[in-house]
């Protein structure tokens, strides 16, 4: 029987070692004369276990892990390939706990397969949901998307079917699809999972929304933060060309669709998506002023689709199964699921994809196992940069759109960054303002000068300055901010501060809760 | 050739293969710090000739970027992560250890030009805080030890 090996080509395994666990497994077995077939899948999301190593066995995939280099000689002597006892041994990979209790539509296929292999994308149910929307007249493919109750997952959380029927609606000669693919948000990475992952599934679903709405260009616009992501895109949409599933006629349908990668520069700006397209057309990534709205006047002027990577990555199995299967996950108005992505001072960090409605603590618990340093968790910073801090009294709320904007919090796009009893919260708000400073693109004066302010007043609080003053002064600046920018940059910067500031006031020399509000 | 004419050519050669392209000025700036490792002012004329933009226009864009750059960059780039999730796992007292043994703040280079020191706000890594790239090469859990050692592999491999 052949023996096949799989070691995670996944960034975050790399940065653990995994380039280096695959040559020595490579090696290894070639001393002692054993051929293997080692495949470079994507990471399963586990990644306190990482690198994890997988064998295939008659039982299963077995996992092992994690994998550091002295490991690979004893994992021979331990007979691994044959599921052999090892300090190591985690099992069979599907049934670990943190992974069997996930509910994985988006990511069904990540870790599983070889992620640049079309064969092996396709034996596991991709491109069916391509073949079902070739079948279907345009406003059908529209009202399944609609019908399934997707919303952005970049964070806005806009419904995608309504915004496509926009697009289809609107005459062109020339319509674009754009895969924001931008992903700057920290403590977020299931963009990257995907890109790294399974680029194929973006590359099905931004043809299936090229049918959609009637657009024969797409264009996936990746930070250069991301080599590795840019690598296997351009490796599968090349695949993708050859096998007929792009190009002048996808599958003889005589339909068209073309695929590029363009990388972004180091901007966060350019993850709003009119500042994204001003980058595309090659200027400064200076945000717009809406409306226009994007899906009547987009890129080069033209109705252009700009959705999120998890969006799009989401559509083939809509399409596949249809918009009621996705629709049954979820509550309220939330509907399918959210890939978590749980991260900073946490037990066990990784991607978490559930249906909405787990709470937050279900999530840091049950899933993460506490924080990394065995200290209690004090905040928890939801949805990126322009989410709030959450405090302990907050994490029952469940993970739902409309549940967070009840408690003024933001989803986002679902990274969640645990900090233990040691941050210091006036120095986190902080930062939110000199983040802000430094990647305001400078059109709206809040943001270009009320983000430079707003370090140093924060500057002058953490010293203990004139606090009377100063407190009420971050309020009056922070809701300036909140209602007079242009764009979210802006707009959020004042939740992770005034979400500090009301939660933890005893951070920036308050006594009680009283006298911060 | 001189290394001013050899510049001027390459940089010709990237414009010539990318300029038809819609929005071609980044795919272009991207090709010229890929082959030069900054965008030398030199080359701005002759990408906004290409381009029929005004020499402001390209530097606008040029400056506009955190990730382009106008000087050449040591031989080795360090881009160290800022961002919340790596300062929940120490990144802030990693920054100090970098910074110290380095003897250099961000946006410098090591005086012996070996080094260079940028922010990066996110690498992705966020479940294996605080992270690192050198180069193209990207680390995880990095600690003050750790960082020592790609320190110190990274000048051996030079």
């Amino acid at each position: 029987m052949s023996i096949t090996i799989y070691v995670p080509c996944d960034s975050s395994a790399i940065s653990l070692g995994a380039d280096r666990v695959a040559m020595a497994i490579a090696k290894e077995a070639e001393k002692r004369g054993m051929a293997i077939e080692l495949i470079r899948n994507g990471s399963r999301g586990l990644f306190w276990l990482e690198p994890l190593v997988e064998v295939v066995t008659e039982e299963g995939r077995l996992a092992y892990g994690p994998v550091q280099v002295g490991d690979v000689a004893s994992l021979f002597d331990a007979n691994f390939i044959q599921g052999g006892s090892h300090s190591l041994f985690l099992g069979l990979t599907e049934e670990l706990d943190y992974l069997k209790k996930q509910e994985r539509l988006t990511f069904a296929r990540i870790g599983k397969t070889d992620p640049v292999n079309l064969d092996d994308y396709i034996s596991n149910d991709g491109y069916r949901g391509l073949g079902n929307a070739l079948k279907l007249p345009q406003t059908n493919i529209v009202k399944t998307v609609t019908d399934s109750g997707l919303r952005g997952r970049g964070g806005a959380a806009f419904p995608t079917g309504i915004k496509w029927n926009t697009v289809l609606n609107t005459p062109s000669e020339q319509k674009y699809i754009i895969c924001n693919a931008d992903e700057g948000d920290s403590g977020t990475f299931s963009d990257r999972m995907v890109m790294e992952g399974d680029p194929f599934v973006l590359i099905e679903g931004m043809t299936i929304a090229g049918l959609a709405v009637g657009a024969t260009q797409g264009y996936i616009y990746l930070r250069v933060e991301y080599p590795h992501a840019h690598k296997a895109l351009n490796s599968a949409i090349e695949k993708a060309y050859q096998a007929g599933y792009l190009g002048d006629d996808i599958l003889g349908s005589g339909k068209a669709f073309h695929l590029e990668v363009r990388l972004g520069a180091g901007a966060y700006i350019c993850g709003e998506e009119t500042s994204l397209m001003e980058s595309l057309e090659g200027k400064r990534g200076l945000v717009r002023f809406k409306p226009p709205l994007p899906a009547i006047s987009g890129l080069f002027g033209k109705p252009t689709v700009v959705n999120n990577v998890i969006s799009l990555a989401s559509v083939p199995i809509i399409l596949d199964k249809g918009g009621d299967f996705y629709r049954d996950f979820g509550m309220g108005r939330s509907r399918g699921t959210l890939p978590l992505q749980l991260a900073g001072n946490i037990k066990h960090a990784g991607l978490v994809e559930l249906a909405f409605g787990l709470t937050l603590r279900e999530l840091l618990y049950d899933f993460g196992g506490g924080s990394a340093s065995g200290r209690p968790i004090k905040a928890v910073q939801v949805g990126g940069p322009l989410g709030a801090y959450l405090p302990e009294s907050q994490f029952d709320t469940p993970l739902d759109y409309e549940a967070f904007a009840a408690i003024w919090a933001v989803l986002g796009h679902g990274g969640v960054v645990a900090f233990d009893d040691t941050v210091d919260m006036a120095e986190m708000a902080r930062y939110s303002m000199e983040f802000c400073a430094i990647e305001s693109c400078g059109k709206c004066t809040p943001c270009r000068i009320g983000s430079t302010r707003g370090a140093e007043v924060m500057d002058e609080i953490i010293k203990g300055q004139e606090l009377n003053k100063n407190i009420p002064l971050l309020r009056d600046l922070c809701n300036t901010l909140l209602n007079g920018s242009l764009c979210a940059l802006g707009g959020m910067t004042p939740y992770p501060v005034l979400s500090a500031l009301n939660h933890f006031p005893e951070d920036f020399g308050l006594d009680d809760k009283a006298n911060a509000a | 050739m001189t290394e001013s004419s050899l510049m001027q050519a390459t940089v010709q050669e990237i414009i010539s293969t990318l300029k038809n392209k819609p929005g071609a000025l980044l795919p272009i700036l991207h090709g010229v710090q890929n082959a030069l490792g900054y965008v030398p002012a030199e080359s701005v004329p002759a990408i906004s000739k290409a381009l029929n933009l005004s020499r402001a226009e390209v530097h606008g864009v040029i400056s506009f970027y955190h990730y382009f750059r106008d000087t050449p960059p040591g031989n080795h780039t360090i881009h160290l992560c800022r961002a919340e999730s790596c300062q929940a796992m120490g990144g802030k007292q990693l920054e100090d250890h970098v910074k110290t043994r380095l003897g250099i703040d961000f946006h410098e280079t090591t005086a012996d030009g070996k080094f260079t020191l940028e922010p990066i706000y996110c690498l992705g890594n966020c479940a294996c805080s605080p992270a690192m790239q050198i180069d193209d090469e990207i680390y995880g859990r990095v600690s003050a030890n750790s960082f020592d050692a790609a320190i110190n592999e990274t000048e051996e491999l030079a």
